[in-house]
């Protein structure tokens, strides 16, 4: 078998973009482009942002402070663009690679951290920001989600939830029947799919024979596949569906074509599995590189402006990383403590035996 | 007071904790309409609507994943899983998710969900319809996992369980639905003994005899019969598998100097074993005889024409007294 270099490179011809790689506005018939040039900025600077605590991250990993970690890379549109869409009230369920969505919860990226130093599971209050611990795994927070769509509609509340999960995702029985559920419920859903071509390394002909989301149209809703490298597509694409799905119309399939430029995780080494010149492709529709185009190019930004979030970038990385490596780690009995919410006779048990065991090392140095 | 069966004291627990709390909600497969298989839920619908009564698709996995969505949003879901043998779809979700979450969270998210699992044997039914499948999910923390024999617990014990923020996995010993009972209905539940307690169902003073579910009955004729042999059989019922009331046990065990554990799980890695250790463990000094257990075989649940020689029945439980007091 043969392998494609340029695949998924070429844009289909159902693919919402706004925002061309070279940065030129592209009219689009459903979907308006309406964003001020700060509207703009801002998305630019959330893009840089989480794109460099993403690089510190993976640098920490390197230097063994983390055990290991997912990297974004490449799907900044996706996640800012999707995650920008969210009003305070949405409710979104991430996967463990969702960092530019955290960020743009309000999540502390320090945060993010814990999970992958090992120093907890998550450990941030999900109601805090509206935004779900990392879910590993795959694709069981689709029906989370779900009910919690149809929370929403038993409070009557005007909010939606999003969804996010990747292309492998869309194999496992729970994103199926989640999309059965939102759709029979018509419940407050969109599904939110990061199509970066790649779980692990299985490319996307491993998961579906037809693009994705025409998976929907099965299900008996919209689907909708949006340039997931073009940050005004993807915010554009989202609200809409959202919007939907706050007034009653039902859940949406939106599926992110994008590209994982980096390793699935550090553990990982695409070498084995991928070409370079795919990725040499996908690098000409870099997310961020479009969005500096446009605003270069329609003069809507100096070089000091982007100077500017250069070095606030690096404030950042450097912030993230102090912060890292200050994290405690947790004490020994820190496990037994959230397990359960009332008394429990064993744990109680077993936490008062573990107790005694380590006071005795105390016995024996002092 | 009033006479139901185990079956009816569930539905009147379902009911009573749905007009006391608007948040609780039961969810499955055919709970609606129908009022379930085994009627469990009958009614329910129409007095609290298609919000609050849920006809769920045909997914198991979907019950218990939606369920920790509509908990993480306030409700307190009560999720019915047809039969025990159907519960292995939703696994992954009560182990991976429901049981985890709190503490991937450190404590911030809670997860009120009973998940109510028909479960045993002696009905006569096709394949995965008579399972015991209670020792996966007391392997797993996070979960509290009870089981009812009675209707009288069957009725506070689901309310227990209800009102628990911790998930709970309630097994209900499908073969006695149409035991009957005297039920009060009024009754204080915080007067009630906790879930999380064993309960002496019979005093005796020569040997322990511990069940839970459907063989509490099993084990309490079997009392009855040995008593005749001349033996005093305490019997204990179980009520909570994890965690276990082990002081209980111990207390019971200290007096009698022996131990006999009957389920229908199959032996092998059952309760039964972590229950021998467990009393081995404390009661080492007061043991007159290894503790000693009675269950279901290691094959799969056989066809029912065979199913009365797989069950422990009272014979067997006998067997096994009398075996402890041949050391």
């Amino acid at each position: 078998m043969t392998v494609d270099a340029s695949r998924g490179a070429d844009a289909p011809p159902e693919l919402v973009q706004l925002l061309t790689p070279e940065g030129e506005l592209v009219e689009h018939p459903d979907y308006e482009f309406d964003l001020t040039a700060e509207d703009v900025k801002s998305l630019y600077r959330d893009l840089v942002l989480v794109r460099r605590v993403d690089l510190e991250a993976v640098a920490l990993q390197r230097q063994g402070e983390l055990g290991i970690w997912a990297s974004l890379l490449g799907q900044e549109a996706a996640q800012i663009g999707s995650g920008r869409a969210l009003t305070e009230q949405d409710m979104a369920f991430p996967t463990y690679r969702e960092h530019g969505v955290a960020w743009c919860r309000g999540v502390d990226p320090v945060k993010l951290l814990g999970l992958f130093r090992g120093v907890n599971h998550g450990g941030w209050d999900p109601a805090e920001h509206n935004f779900h611990l990392y879910t590993i795994v795959i694709g069981s927070q689709t029906l989370h989600a779900t009910g919690y769509a149809m929370g929403i509609q038993r409070d009557g509340a005007e909010a939606a939830t999003i969804v996010y999960f990747g292309d492998g995702a869309t194999s496992q029985g729970d994103v199926n029947e989640s999309f059965i559920w939102a759709s029979v419920f018509n419940a407050p859903v969109v599904f939110f799919c990061q199509n970066n071509q790649w779980a692990i390394s299985e490319p996307l002909e491993k998961q579906s024979r037809i693009p994705l989301y025409r998976r929907a149209s099965g299900f008996g809703f919209p689907g909708v596949r949006v340039d997931g490298n073009d940050v005004f597509a993807c915010l554009a694409v989202t609200k809409k569906a959202l919007q939907a799905a706050r007034e009653g119309q039902g859940p949406t399939l939106i599926e992110a074509f994008t590209y994982r430029m980096g390793a699935h995780t550090t553990s990982d080494d695409p070498t084995r599995y991928r070409l370079e010149t795919e990725l040499e492709a996908w690098k000409l529709k870099d997310p961020i590189e479009r969005v500096k185009a446009y605003l270069f190019k329609n003069e809507l930004a100096d070089q000091e402006f982007f100077d500017r979030i250069e070095a606030e970038a690096a404030e950042l990385g450097k912030s993230v990383r102090t912060r890292c490596l200050e994290m405690p780690d947790p004490d020994p009995m820190e496990m037994f403590e959230h397990v359960y919410a009332h008394p429990h006779v064993l744990l109680a048990e077993e936490r008062a035996q573990f107790a005694d065991y380590l006071a005795g090392f105390e016995e024996e140095v002092a | 007071m009033t006479q139901l069966t185990l079956a009816r004291a569930i539905n009147a627990g379902l009911r009573r904790a749905m007009e006391e709390d608007p948040k609780v909600l039961v969810m499955g497969e055919d709970v609606g309409k129908l009022g379930g298989v085994f009627r469990v839920t009958d009614g329910l619908q129409k007095d609290f609507g298609e919000d609050r009564v849920i006809d769920t698709p045909l997914a198991e996995s979907g019950i218990v994943g939606t369920a920790i969505g509509l908990a993480l949003r306030g409700f307190r879901p009560v999720c019915e899983i047809q039969f025990d043998g159907f519960v292995f779809p939703a696994a992954d979700q009560i182990i991976t998710q429901l049981a985890k979450m709190p503490m991937r969270s450190l404590g911030a998210i809670r997860l009120p969900i009973v998940v109510r699992i028909p479960c045993g044997g002696g009905i006569g039914a096709v394949e995965h319809h008579s399972e015991s499948p209670e020792a996966y999910f007391t392997h797993t923390a996070g979960l509290r996992v009870v089981a009812c024999a009675n209707p009288v617990d069957a009725y506070t014990m689901l309310q227990q369980a209800i009102r628990s923020d911790d998930p709970v996995i309630f097994f209900e010993p499908k073969r006695r639905y149409w035991e009957k009972a005297e039920v009060d209905l009024e009754m204080d539940l915080a007067a009630a003994m906790p879930f999380d307690r064993a309960s002496v169902v019979r005093q005796g003073s020569d040997v322990t005899l511990l069940a839970y579910g459907p063989m509490v009955k099993t084990a309490l004729e079997a009392a009855v019969a040995a008593e005749e042999d001349g033996r005093s059989v305490e019997v204990i019922d179980l009520r909570t598998l994890s965690p276990l009331d082990t002081a209980t046990i111990f207390d019971s065990v200290r007096k009698t100097g022996r131990c006999v554990v009957a389920h229908e799980a199959p032996v092998y890695s059952g309760l039964g074993g972590e229950i021998a250790a467990r009393v081995t463990e404390a009661c080492f000094y007061h043991l007159e005889a290894p503790v000693l257990r009675v269950g279901g075989f290691s094959t799969p649940y056989p066809p029912s024409r065979l199913e009365e020689h797989y069950l422990p029945d009272l014979d067997r439980v006998l067997d096994a007294v009398d075996r402890t007091f041949a050391y």
